[in-house]
């Protein structure tokens, strides 16, 4: 295997086709978006059938845990299960049966699918089908994958909602509505329902709802707006069941949420003298707080690890309105769908990395010796140590950074490293 | 199938990365999927370690399980043995590669790699994160030694020079392991014994082939140590020392056995002069110590130590004792019986959870789950086992066994009992007058400005009088922001609101506002 150049050694040419790279991946999987999505839909439980890895991955992963009883479980299987001494449908609806007397007000509840329950080929969606006439509709059943086989990261949302879709009630109305899809921060998304609302675009749907019993309405008048970027499969579900797509760069930063409103006001025919009224006032807060923090970003040399399937719509915003240089984009996977509207306002010549081969890659990394790195949890410490300066990325996850009124807040999230390391003597 | 919450231990995989991450020059070649990767931040998040555990992983994805996935074993065998020329090679299935009956040992075995390899079982279905450790290093020291010849006796007493002995278990991740094999370290050298070598943490793959030089093993953490201890004994008739130095007392009795093993004699009294807690328990300032009800959960190791020190040396009453370590089981129960308790034998934290609300005790001593119990219950506690968090991998030295352990442990168990008292004096000074909304208990008097935020306090209360009124929109607004930055989210909206003369703020107001002081 012949060594890539340096990152820098690349030359500018224009086209975006990522590279491809096979090998040893360094990122979570699926199951980790239960812990956004739990704290979103507050009404639904999300039960793993997997194993003891999937159990201890959710826990790591959220870090700081939560002191209530959470919202989320697994069901670990035994030795006993895989030998077949015991019927793992049977024991699937013990457990159930379990978590229901535990919380007998739960009224929805997502069975999740991991590696191991997918290679014994265990079937949930035949087992949500028959809780759901066992329960009579008293509670109800849904199943998705989160396994690290076929989802990474951010891609368990992705699973989680185009499964939701299915069971979105038909709109056959003739008025058009807005459905923006990616958990977003209730706070963020009360932002922008005020947006919408002043822009005359009042109706506004949520998906995921912050309860089940909420689902939407699709159908022939819907107008998908993603709010993330990790979201192929659910833009095509709905695309299936006859909405269509709005294509916008992601709202991260005062152009990208600028960018984003404008689709949607677009779609709606909202005037244009409105849109500038509308957006003016917090368009130009979100470009003071940035460019508070643009001083000490600008020119700044960002490598991106892959992770959060957020890498490209934030080195768009990095690039274009903090000034900072980028190098080599990694990304677990590229869907050009959800990305056109980013690939446009990004640098010709940009390399974008689509898989990983970890070794490699931090190779890559040491020879360019970025001032920042975007990177996963469990590699940004070694990379510290090494003297580099990192950002993990799933802060990104957990904080809110969409929006107007976060623009800043994003920006700082990665001068922070850059910060302390000009104040640390040590 | 078993409903899990929250699991003290991780699949025995976890263990075996333990065990590799502890040695110098051994690598890991683990057969799983992607997912399985968060376990590298345990290593670097939890414990700060500046380098990645030693570890490649293969992850496979659903698209490779119809092809080859026995390939990407041979490749990612080769490439990590290319790129990090171990001195020995681990292999190991997580729990889904274990379904796909690969065998990557017999592959990696087979693939000339140049360096010797182990492959190790995991029971991924059956078994948990500390039998995993125990397993791996069993198979590592056997492979490494299993072509020694068996020795028939023990190895006679060397005059010529002081005995040694190996101290068997430390790994890491494990509770203080690296600063208790220090302090064992200077223990044994005070004592005339010497450390042929500490393993699994920090040997070398060499060290372990000189573990049949020392005259004892010492087993300092059963959980992973003993089976290899067993079989040590059985094939070199090495003696074990068992007793796990944790607390006054249980150091005594180290010092007692491996004199006994080592066949010298050890001055106890006189090492254990320098151990203040046997003095401190004894002072007046300790009396209202006496009789504190104590919960104690915990792996079984550090669980038995701690009830054997609540009692003997701190004067407390113990009032429910228990472990998550099943394998180890058998000891606390009988400890249990000796306090007159029913041991609670469980992985599942609710149980545990249940019995501490009903137990109400002044003192909980437990794994960080119990911190959060506690916590919740708002019971003072004191982390003694792993599972633990960031802060209980403490930058200062601080042992839990030998003498300075027991320094250690007399510090960390009272200071939350203490806490406990300022606080409530803070709460009998709550009416006074003179009682400021800023005051902290005293052993936060060093940190000024942030007010101490009181728990339960509400901080979006309505404001005082003077102020700019908050529109009820606004409000709610303030109420979606997190509580710890909210109460300064409020004062700084206000005051930009009144410096501009803004009579009602809106929550156009609050962004101005945020927008102003975000720099
Ligand atoms: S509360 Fe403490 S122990 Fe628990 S997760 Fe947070 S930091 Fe760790
Ligand atoms: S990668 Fe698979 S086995 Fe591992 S935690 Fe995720 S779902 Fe579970």
């Amino acid at each position: 295997m012949n060594q890539p150049a340096a990152i820098s050694d690349i030359p500018i040419e224009t086209c975006v086709t990522p590279e491809q790279e096979h090998g040893e991946r360094a990122v979570f999987c699926g199951l980790t978006s239960i812990i956004w999505l739990h704290r979103k839909i507050q009404d639904a439980f999300f039960l793993v059938v997997g194993s003891r890895t999937c159990a201890h991955l959710i826990q790591s992963a959220a870090g700081v845990m939560i002191f209530a009883e959470p919202r989320f479980a697994t069901a670990v299987l035994q030795e006993r299960d895989l030998a077949g001494l015991a019927d793992c449908h049977e024991e699937i609806d013990r457990v159930v049966a379990q978590v229901l007397e535990r919380r007998p007000q739960l009224r929805n509840l997502f069975l999740v699918s991991s590696c191991p329950s997918e290679v014994i080929k265990l079937d949930l969606e035949n087992a949500a089908g028959r809780l759901n006439r066992q329960y009579g509709g008293r509670v109800r059943f849904f199943d998705y994958s989160g396994s690290g086989i076929e989802t990474t990261f951010t891609q368990g949302e992705d699973s989680c909602l185009s499964r939701l879709v299915e069971h979105m009630p038909a709109d056959d109305s003739n008025e058009p509505r807005l459905l923006i899809a990616g958990t977003l921060p209730d706070i963020v998304e009360d932002q922008f329902l005020r947006l919408f609302g002043d822009l005359g675009i009042g109706a506004v749907d949520f998906l995921p709802a912050r309860s089940l019993d909420d689902l939407p309405p699709v159908g022939k008048q819907t107008r998908v707006l993603l709010a993330q970027p990790y979201l192929g499969q659910t833009a095509r579900a709905l695309i299936g069941r006859g909405a269509s797509l709005v294509e916008a760069p992601y709202p991260l930063g005062a152009e990208g949420t600028l960018e984003w409103l404008r689709a949607a006001a677009r779609t709606f025919a909202v005037d244009d003298d409105r849109f500038e009224r509308v957006t003016a006032a917090p368009l130009a807060r979100a470009q003071r707080a940035v460019a508070l923090q643009r001083k000490r970003l600008e020119g700044k040399r960002i490598a991106f690890l892959p992770d959060s399937q957020l890498e490209l719509p934030l080195a768009r915003f990095l690039q274009r309105e903090c000034g900072a240089s980028l190098l080599e984009i990694g990304t677990p996977y590229f869907d050009r769908q959800s990305l056109a509207a980013e690939l446009e306002l990004l640098p010709a010549g940009i390399r974008i990395v689509e898989g990983q081969a970890l070794n490699r890659q931090l190779d890559r990394v040491r020879a360019a010796q970025p001032d920042l790195t975007v990177c996963g949890l469990g590699i940004a410490n070694p990379l510290e140590a090494e003297g580099l300066r990192t950002k993990w990325s799933i802060e990104l996850m957990f904080s809110p950074i969409q929006g107007f009124e976060q623009a800043g807040d994003l920006a700082e999230l990665f001068c922070r490293p850059l910060v302390r390391n000009e104040r640390l003597a040590v | 199938m078993e409903l899990t919450i929250w699991t003290y231990e991780g699949p025995p995989h976890v263990g075996a990365m333990r065990v590799a991450a502890s040695l110098e020059d051994s690598h890991l070649l683990l057969h799983a999927p992607q997912g399985d990767t968060y376990a590298d931040l345990l290593f670097t998040m939890i414990a700060r370690n500046g380098k990645r555990p030693p570890v490649t992983y293969t992850t496979f994805q659903a698209r490779d399980l119809g092809a080859d996935t026995a390939a990407i074993v041979l490749q990612s065998a080769r490439e990590a043995a290319e790129r990090f020329k171990p001195a020995l090679m681990l292999v190991a299935e997580s729990c889904t590669a274990e379904l796909l009956q690969d065998q990557p040992g017999t592959l990696a075995a087979g693939a000339d790699l140049e360096v010797p390899v182990v492959h190790v079982e995991l029971a991924a279905y059956s078994r948990k994160e500390n039998w995993g450790a125990s397993e791996t290093l069993y198979h590592l020291v056997r492979a490494l030694l299993n072509g020694r010849e068996d020795r028939s006796e023990r190895k006679p007493a060397d005059p010529a020079r002081r005995p040694r002995v190996n101290l068997l278990g430390p790994t890491e991740l494990g509770f203080r392991c690296r600063d208790d094999v220090t302090e064992i370290t200077r223990l044994l050298d005070a004592a005339g014994v010497d450390v042929n070598l500490a393993a699994p943490a920090d040997a070398s793959v060499a060290d372990l082939l000189r573990i049949p030089d020392a005259d004892a093993n010492v087993c300092l953490y059963p959980e992973i140590a003993q089976t290899t201890c067993a079989w040590l004994e059985r094939k070199f008739r090495q003696p074990t020392v068992r007793t796990v130095p944790i607390g006054v007392g249980a150091t005594r009795d180290f010092l007692a056995e491996v004199a006994e093993a080592t066949g010298i004699e050890i001055d106890i009294d006189k090492i254990e002069r320098n151990c203040r807690l046997p003095w401190y328990s004894r002072s007046v300032d300790s009396t209202y110590l006496t009789g504190k009800r104590v919960f104690i959960f915990a792996d079984a190791t550090h669980a038995l130590a701690a009830a054997r020190i609540a009692r003997e040396e701190l004067g407390f009453e113990v009032v429910g004792l228990g472990t998550y370590s099943r394998e180890q089981a058998r000891g606390v129960r009988e400890a249990a019986r000796q306090h007159g308790l029913e041991p609670l034998i469980t992985d599942d934290y609710l149980e545990v959870e249940r019995r501490i609300a009903e137990l109400q005790p002044e003192l909980v001593l437990g794994t960080q789950m119990e911190r959060h119990i506690a916590k919740k219950l708002g019971i003072g506690c004191a982390v003694i086992s792993s599972p633990a968090h960031v802060q209980d991998f403490p930058a200062r030295y601080s042992p839990q066994m030998g003498y300075e352990g027991a320094n250690v442990i007399f510090d960390s168990w009272v200071h939350p009992l203490m806490m406990g008292l300022e606080e409530h004096l803070l709460g009998m000074f709550r009416e006074d007058f003179e009682f400021n909304d800023e005051a902290m208990p005293s052993h936060l008097a060093a940190v000024p400005g942030e007010g101490y935020a009181r728990s339960g306090q509400d901080d979006t209360g309505t404001a005082a009088e003077g102020t700019p009124a908050w529109a009820q929109d606004a409000e709610r607004e303030l109420k979606k922001i997190p509580f710890f930055v909210r109460g300064k989210a409020r004062r700084n909206t206000e005051l930009f609101a009144s410096e501009r003369g803004v009579e009602t703020i809106s929550v156009e107001t609050l962004y101005e506002a945020k927008a102003h002081f975000s720099r």
